[in-house]
């Protein structure tokens, strides 16, 4: 599996990161280039193997239904670029 | 058996296939994975915590009773509860999204097929599919009017519990998707791990969409998001369906996207915003473990669940003899036949006995009354004891049906109990034969003529001597005594 | 008096107990070694406040003969660490100026533990990379210099290179480092310094800006085995608000040291042995395995069969978590905006995006992306999952032979700045480091000896789940064996 200029496009929409013409025709062969290697992994015989969940053995805990967090609102806004009227602001959204 | 649910297309017959995604709050007071309120209504940003707002190196902690909350459901649906389940994110960038993903369940969720037993009119009753239930954050809410250039986040919802309740696509018609709702919100308000409140948004609907020629394979579907009401989904499926029909008969194809309801106008249309979200790139959040429910805790869960309404209403029709209509209306709402029940322990009798009498008077009478007052029975002034007073004053005589609508009146106004006011006002039911006889005999004298009528064979005027006496005794009298009396003495 | 930079952390808290300085003295000593060494660019935010009050409170609470463990002691805090009220950057442009609320719970610990802090540590962008030329901030130097003569700006390693850097230059006598494939045991290793990769869940990793939720862990960085061992009983312990974290107590690993580990039995990978590796690095690993078998241990040689397959493993699995991971860096919330005029939200998120990531984090983005995207989940990220089970498998069975095992921490000594400019080439020196995170082993890198050109090796010990004890005994068994004192020069 190899990536061209359109999948790249793509790929960088996904993750919402501007690419330039320019990049984008770097990035091709760079990522064709890691993914040729990784792809190797292919090889490996994995019948019956379970993708590995939990690194260490341990288990999910669970914590009690409890209020002890929240009303922080100057905390949680403390650092936005954009905050109005106690809420973040964004470009307007047109749904 | 109901008629099939047809379109009328202008080249024939269409049927119309849904499936619901509801998505459900969980009624916790903390979120699933953050300690902060859940709570309706607060102030923008108050109820969110550095965990809610995505803060670099903030990680979630799960919320056990969320999970209970959760499993209780599936169970009282009869689905299979998986005990080893796991979370998964949902990626994707949207301003209410802090994570630039949602913590949801796609490879294992915590419940699998269970199914629901809707009714539908004219008693049929139809089982409708439940694919599945997984346990998810909700995101937060964006104001679009607020502000010219700006749309403001409130992150207050953002990783509150949310259960979504994935349907099979059983359904056929507007009205068995409504039954449905119906049902669901009915089950998971009896169970408590939802207060399905659907204005304040604690269910809704994704409503999925096809149409077809009956008996053909299923059609393309549409996904209209987010529906908060029973007639708004209702209002959607027709809306769909018929444009659905109108696209395909004139020779286009339906696209599968999400779609968006305007309630204004009563129509769907594309929703443009999340358009391209398609790929979620879903992988098992490496922030958290497999979950994995002990024997102890299914257990626990199982042995917590109350009476559901099926199996309520199925008891109230044997056992305490009540009409197939009547259990029904009693049991559709919890609060209703807590109500109900809580009467009938306070009358301290049980079977048919009582049964019939109570569940008549609560339909009837006490129905009646919240109406007129706009209340209902959780506001009620009357409270389920002196119901069972009330009833037991009917029951042994005291009070006849008239006397007891017009106590029952009396306690609406004063909130005083029945005993009190008969005992008051003087309105105890007599049957007292010596002064029941007096009455009739000055009722008699006083119309000499009608008695003569009626002695020459005109039998219709019992009745008027009937009232006659009642009226006398200010409506007091044991109408049987009234009868039995009346026709000695008119011979 | 010793020059109070020149003391390691357990020498700094004795003698500060003993009364021979005062906490004040300490700080006022490594801060000015830090304001000294600004050439090699360590720190991208200097805390001298934070050290003196931490000192002057050490200070106060001697005289009332309370001392907690690292009274007197001040640290580097690699900028991973949220930080409250100090700029918390993770080295990128898009976090720049972003002072957190909060403490992460492993520098809230250390801080608990009566340590100062000195300052943020440079590193590698959002810790991707292995030689500390990702940062927004600027290439870390090392403190080394080859004995060419010349002076070739040498990397430190990464992603914990101003860590590295730091405690290498005797600029603050330890550490907080991050390893998600490497980074603590390769910059050890250039710098000639000790560090150690815990357990995975042995520190909590809340607060802890996250790179690869399943492999990040922090861990101490310092001049020697004991300094590493006081500082991560510190750092260490359940946390409930990190649900992969390790419900266990904390071992007395300081009082557990001890380098009789007469009787172990010392695993050597056949696989490890790479073509390509410089001989140098084949010779330090002989020296290691012969310093075992002169403490009494028992050499085995071990098989790990899909070692091969662990670098591309770690390059699917670290890439596809760091790009769900970095997806709240969208300008809302914190950290820097790039809106572009009328633009929509989107446009503001490509831009923001662009313009804060680094070319190497959107590069790791564009792959995790790609590999979790439709059709390719289970070809690149399941598969994955699978060979990194079996990696684990790998060292399960190894394990039923031997107690540890002992491979060379990276494939060569320092390189030069700018030398090494393939990504793929870049991720070859994770090589040995990579398989124990995949597993979540504890690991270490202990200092060797030099090269010919008088750079600093490391040998590797990885051992079995929870047996830091182990890993840091033997690690204390080659420290002894090694002597190893060489220092740089002081040229900043
Ligand atoms: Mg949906
Ligand atoms: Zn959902």
């Amino acid at each position: 599996m190899s990536v061209d200029t359109a999948t790249v496009r793509h790929i960088a929409k996904l993750a919402r990161i501007a690419v330039t013409d320019h990049e984008v025709e770097a990035l091709v062969p760079e990522l064709n280039n890691i993914l040729g290697w990784i792809e190797q992994l292919g090889e490996v015989d994995v019948t019956g193997v379970e993708p590995m969940t939990a690194v260490i053995p341990n288990q999910l805990r669970m914590r009690p239904d409890e209020i002890t967090d929240g009303n922080v609102r100057d905390a949680v806004l403390k650092n936005a670029p954009v905050a109005e009227h106690g809420f973040f602001a964004v470009p307007k959204v047109i749904e | 058996m109901n008629a099939p649910y047809r379109i009328q297309g202008a080249t024939g017959e269409w049927e119309v296939v849904i499936g619901l995604e509801v998505h459900a709050q969980v009624t916790s007071k903390a979120k699933l994975f953050s300690g902060a309120a859940t709570e309706f209504g607060a102030e923008p940003n108050t109820q969110v915590s550095l965990v809610d707002a995505a803060m670099p190196g903030m990680l979630p902690v799960l919320n056990e009773e969320c999970i209970r909350q959760a499993v209780r459901t599936g169970m009282a649906i009869d689905a299979k509860i998986n005990a080893w389940s796991r979370f998964d994110r949902k990626n994707y960038f949207y301003a209410d999204l802090p994570q630039g993903y949602q913590i949801s369940q796609l490879y294992h969720p915590l419940v699998g097929e269970g199914e629901i037993e809707v009714e539908l009119e004219g008693g049929a009753t139809k089982k409708i599919g439940v694919e599945r239930i997984h346990v998810e954050q909700d995101a937060g809410k964006l104001m679009h009017d607020q502000h010219p250039s700006f749309s403001y986040v409130d992150l207050n919802r953002s990783g509150v519990a949310l259960m979504e309740i994935v349907s099979k696509p059983d359904m056929r018609s507007p009205e068995e998707a409504g039954a449905y709702v119906r049902k669901l919100r009915s089950i998971l308000r009896y169970v408590g791990s939802c207060d399905g409140n659907m204005e304040q948004g604690s269910m809704r609907a994704d409503v999925n969409v096809s149409v077809r020629r009956p008996g053909e394979p299923f059609g393309t579907r549409t996904e209209t998001k987010n529906v908060n009401s029973v007639r708004f989904i209702m209002a959607v499926i027709e809306y769909e369906a018929s444009r659905q029909v109108d696209v395909l008969e004139s020779g286009d194809s339906v696209v599968q996207e999400t779609r968006l309801f305007d309630p204004d106008k009563g129509e769907t249309r594309t929703l443009r915003s999340k358009e391209d979200a398609h790929d979620y790139r879903y992988f098992p959040d490496p922030d958290l473990l497999p979950l994995e429910l002990s024997d102890d805790f299914l257990r626990e869960c199982r042995e917590s669940l109350p009476e559901l309404p099926d199996a309520k209403r199925k008891r109230y029709e044997q056992e305490l003899g009540i009409s197939a209509y009547n259990a029904a209306v009693l049991t559709a709402e919890v609060e209703t036949a807590r109500w109900f029940e809580e009467l009938l322990a306070a009358t301290g009798k049980t079977g048919p006995e009582v049964g019939k009498a109570a569940s008549n008077w609560v339909i009837s009478d006490l129905f009646g009354a919240l109406n007129r007052l706009g209340k209902d029975i959780t506001e009620s002034p009357v409270t389920p004891a002196q119901g069972a007073e009330l009833i037991g004053l009917v029951a042994d005589g005291t009070l006849s049906g008239t006397l007891a609508k017009q106590v029952f009146e009396i306690m609406l106004e004063t909130g005083d109990n029945p005993g009190k006011i008969v005992e008051e006002r003087g309105l105890k039911q007599t049957s007292d034969t010596g002064e029941i006889e007096k009455v009739i005999a000055e009722v008699m004298a006083a119309n000499a003529d009608k008695v003569a009528e009626y002695r020459g064979g005109k039998d219709k005027l019992f009745g008027f001597f009937v009232g006659q006496t009642m009226k006398a005794m200010g409506g007091k009298a044991n109408p049987g005594v009234v009868n039995d009396l009346l026709k000695k003495a008119l011979g | 008096m010793a020059n109070l930079n020149d003391l390691g952390i357990a020498a700094i808290r004795d003698g500060f107990r003993k009364g021979d300085f005062s906490a004040r003295e300490v700080a006022d000593s490594f801060i000015s070694a830090v304001e000294k060494a600004r050439a090699l660019n360590a720190f991208t935010v200097e805390t001298p406040d934070h050290a003196i009050a931490a000192a002057e409170q050490a200070d106060r609470d001697r005289s009332q003969g309370d001392f907690k463990p690292l009274s007197g002691v001040p640290l580097g805090i690699k900028d991973l660490f949220a930080t409250k009220g100090v700029q918390t950057a993770s080295a990128s442009k898009i976090l720049e100026g972003f002072k957190p609320e909060y403490d992460s719970t492993v520098s809230g610990k250390l801080f608990a533990a009566g340590a100062g802090m000195l300052g943020k540590l440079n590193m590698d962008e959002f810790a991707m990379g292995s030689s500390n030329e990702t940062s927004a901030f600027g290439n870390v130097l090392s403190p080394w210099r080859r004995n060419d003569g010349g002076n070739a700006a040498l990397t430190p390693g990464g992603s914990s290179g101003g860590s590295a850097s730091a405690v290498s230059a005797r600029l603050c006598p330890g550490a907080t480092g991050t390893d998600t494939g490497g980074s603590i045991r390769q910059p050890a290793a250039f710098t000639g310094i000790t560090g150690v990769k815990p357990t995975y869940g042995r520190c909590s990793r809340w607060g802890i800006v996250a790179f690869a939720s399943s492999l990040d862990q922090a861990g101490p960085m310092a001049r020697d085995v004991r300094d590493c061992a006081i500082m991560l009983e510190v750092m260490s312990g359940y946390d409930p608000k990190d649900s992969t974290s390790l419900k266990l107590d904390v071992p007395q690993w300081e009082a557990g040291l001890s380098s009789d580990i007469r009787g172990k039995r010392i695993g050597i990978p056949r696989e490890y042995r790479i073509d390509g590796v410089p001989a140098e690095i084949d010779a330090v690993w002989e020296q290691g395995i012969q310093w075992m078998k002169d403490a009494g241990a028992e050499i085995v040689e071990i098989s790990l069969p899909h070692t091969k397959y662990a670098l591309p493993t770690y390059y699917i699995i670290a890439p596809a978590e760091a790009s769900s991971n970095l997806a709240r860096y969208d300008g809302v919330r914190y950290g820097n905006r790039v809106a572009p005029e009328n633009g929509s939200l989107d446009d503001m998120y490509k831009a923001t995006r662009a313009a804060g990531f680094g070319a190497e984090v959107r590069r790791r983005i564009m792959i995790g992306t790609y590999v979790l995207s439709a059709g390719f989940y289970d070809a690149y990220f399941n598969q994955a999952q699978k060979v990194r089970a079996l990696i684990a498998r790998d060292f399960q069975d190894a394990f039923k032979q031997v107690d540890l095992i002992l491979t060379p921490t990276a494939p060569s000594a320092a390189f030069g700045l700018g030398e090494t400019t393939d990504p793929l080439g870049m991720y070859l020196n994770d090589v040995f480091a990579v398989p124990a995170s995949l597993a979540g082993l504890p690991a270490m890198s202990v200092p060797a000896g030099l090269d010919a050109q008088g750079l600093p090796l490391g040998l590797q010990i990885i051992g079995k789940p929870l047996d830091e004890q182990g890993v840091m005994n033997a690690g204390l068994a080659l420290e002894e064996r090694a002597g190893f004192t060489a220092r740089p020069e002081a040229w900043w």
